[in-house]
C-alpha cells in the first residue's frame, strides 16, 4: 500500500517538475488538481493548510510539496515528494545549463520567453483563485487577503510579518 | 549573498544565469544552486547545494507540521489557522499580479493569460493539455508581435 502510494508520489510530482515552466508557483494548480481531485488524499481546505504552512516557514517556496508527501505517506512521502519534484529537473538542468547559457542571446528564445510570460503569470493566477476561493470562509477572511494583497504589493514590510498578524487575528477570534 | 559577501560572480552573471533557471523547468531557486554547484564542483557541488538548501527547511517544516497535527484539534489553534491560510493566499495572489504587470503593455498577453486562468482554475484543465495547446500559440504571438 504505501509503496504504490509512494510509487503514485513519485510520478505526479516527477511529471510536474518537468512541466514547471516558470517555477515552482506555476505548478501550484496542478498539484492542487492531482492531490484533491485526482488522488483524493485531502480536500482542498487541507491542501490550502499545508500551502499557508509552508509558507510560514523559512526555505523553498515549493516546501508544501514536502509536506504533501508528509501528509500522504509520512516522512519517506516527504522525501520522495521533494526528490521527484527536483530531480528531473535538476537533471534537466545540470546537462543543459550552459548550451542555455550561450544560446540567452538567441531571438527565437526571446520569443519563447515571452510567450511563457502570460502562460505563467496565468497559471500562477490561477493557483491564487484556487486558493483565496478556499480560504475565504467569509467576510473578514476575506477582507484580510484582500488587505495583506495590498501591503505585499504596495510596501516592503515582511511577508513573515503579514502572516504572522493574520494569524493572531485568526486565533483571536476575530475572522470566525 | 553569492555576488555581495562571496564575490563568486558578478551581478551580471547572476542575473543572467537566473534568466537561464527561470527559462528552464523546475524552481528556480533548486535550477540556480545546482547549476552554480555544478560550476564549481560538478555532480557533487550540485548535490551538496541542493542538500544544503532543503536541509534545515525540510526539518523545520515538518517540526511545524508534526505541532500542527498535534495541536489542530484546538479551536485557537484552527482560528489562527484560518488567519494564516488567507494571509497565504495574498502571497501568491500579489505574486500572480506582479508577474502579470509587464503584460499590460501587451494585451494579447494579457488575454492570454486570462484564458489560462480560466481553463486552469476553472476548467481544471490538467497542465500537459494546457501546455500543448496554448504555448505553441503564445510563442508564435510573441514572435510576431516583437517582429
Amino acid at each position: 500500500m504505501t509503496g504504490s502510494v509512494l510509487t503514485d508520489l513519485m510520478l505526479i510530482f516527477g511529471q510536474v517538475s518537468l512541466l514547471a515552466f516558470g517555477g515552482g508557483n506555476s505548478v501550484l494548480p496542478e498539484m492542487q488538481r492531482q492531490v484533491v481531485e485526482v488522488q483524493g488524499w485531502m480536500t482542498a481546505r487541507e491542501f490550502a493548510a499545508l500551502y499557508a504552512l509552508a509558507q510560514a516557514a523559512p526555505g523553498p517556496n515549493m516546501l508544501v510539496v514536502a509536506l504533501v508527501g508528509w501528509q500522504v505517506a509520512g516522512l519517506s512521502g516527504a522525501l520522495v515528494a521533494v526528490l521527484s519534484l527536483c530531480g528531473p529537473s535538476s537533471v534537466l538542468t545540470y546537462f543543459t545549463v550552459r548550451i542555455w547559457f550561450r544560446l540567452r542571446d538567441a531571438p527565437w528564445r526571446r520569443a519563447v520567453q515571452a510567450g511563457l510570460l502570460p502562460i505563467t503569470a496565468g497559471l500562477i493566477m490561477a493557483g491564487a483563485v484556487l486558493l483565496t476561493t478556499t480560504t475565504t470562509t467569509g467576510l473578514a477572511t476575506g477582507a484580510v487577503t484582500a488587505a495583506a494583497t495590498a501591503v505585499f504589493l504596495f510596501t516592503r514590510v515582511h511577508p513573515l510579518i503579514v502572516l504572522a498578524i493574520a494569524a493572531a487575528l485568526g486565533a483571536g477570534g476575530f475572522l470566525v | 549573498m553569492l555576488v555581495e559577501q562571496r564575490r563568486w560572480l558578478t551581478p551580471t552573471e547572476f542575473s543572467e544565469l537566473l534568466g537561464v533557471c527561470q527559462f528552464l523547468p523546475g524552481p528556480n531557486i533548486v535550477n540556480l544552486s545546482v547549476s552554480l554547484g555544478a560550476r564549481w564542483h560538478g555532480p557533487i557541488g550540485s548535490v551538496v547545494a541542493f542538500v544544503g538548501l532543503w536541509a534545515a527547511p525540510l526539518a523545520i517544516v515538518l517540526c511545524l507540521a508534526a505541532g500542527y497535527d498535534h495541536f489542530s484539534a484546538l479551536p485557537v489553534v484552527r482560528n489562527a489557522f484560518g488567519g494564516l491560510a488567507a494571509g497565504a493566499s495574498a502571497l501568491i495572489l500579489s505574486t500572480a499580479l506582479k508577474i502579470a504587470e509587464p503584460l499590460r503593455a501587451w494585451p494579447t498577453g494579457l488575454a492570454i493569460a486570462g484564458i489560462v486562468t480560466l481553463a486552469v482554475a476553472v476548467l481544471r484543465w490538467p497542465l500537459p493539455v494546457v501546455l500543448v495547446v496554448v504555448a505553441p500559440v503564445a510563442i508564435a504571438l510573441a514572435h510576431w508581435s516583437k517582429r
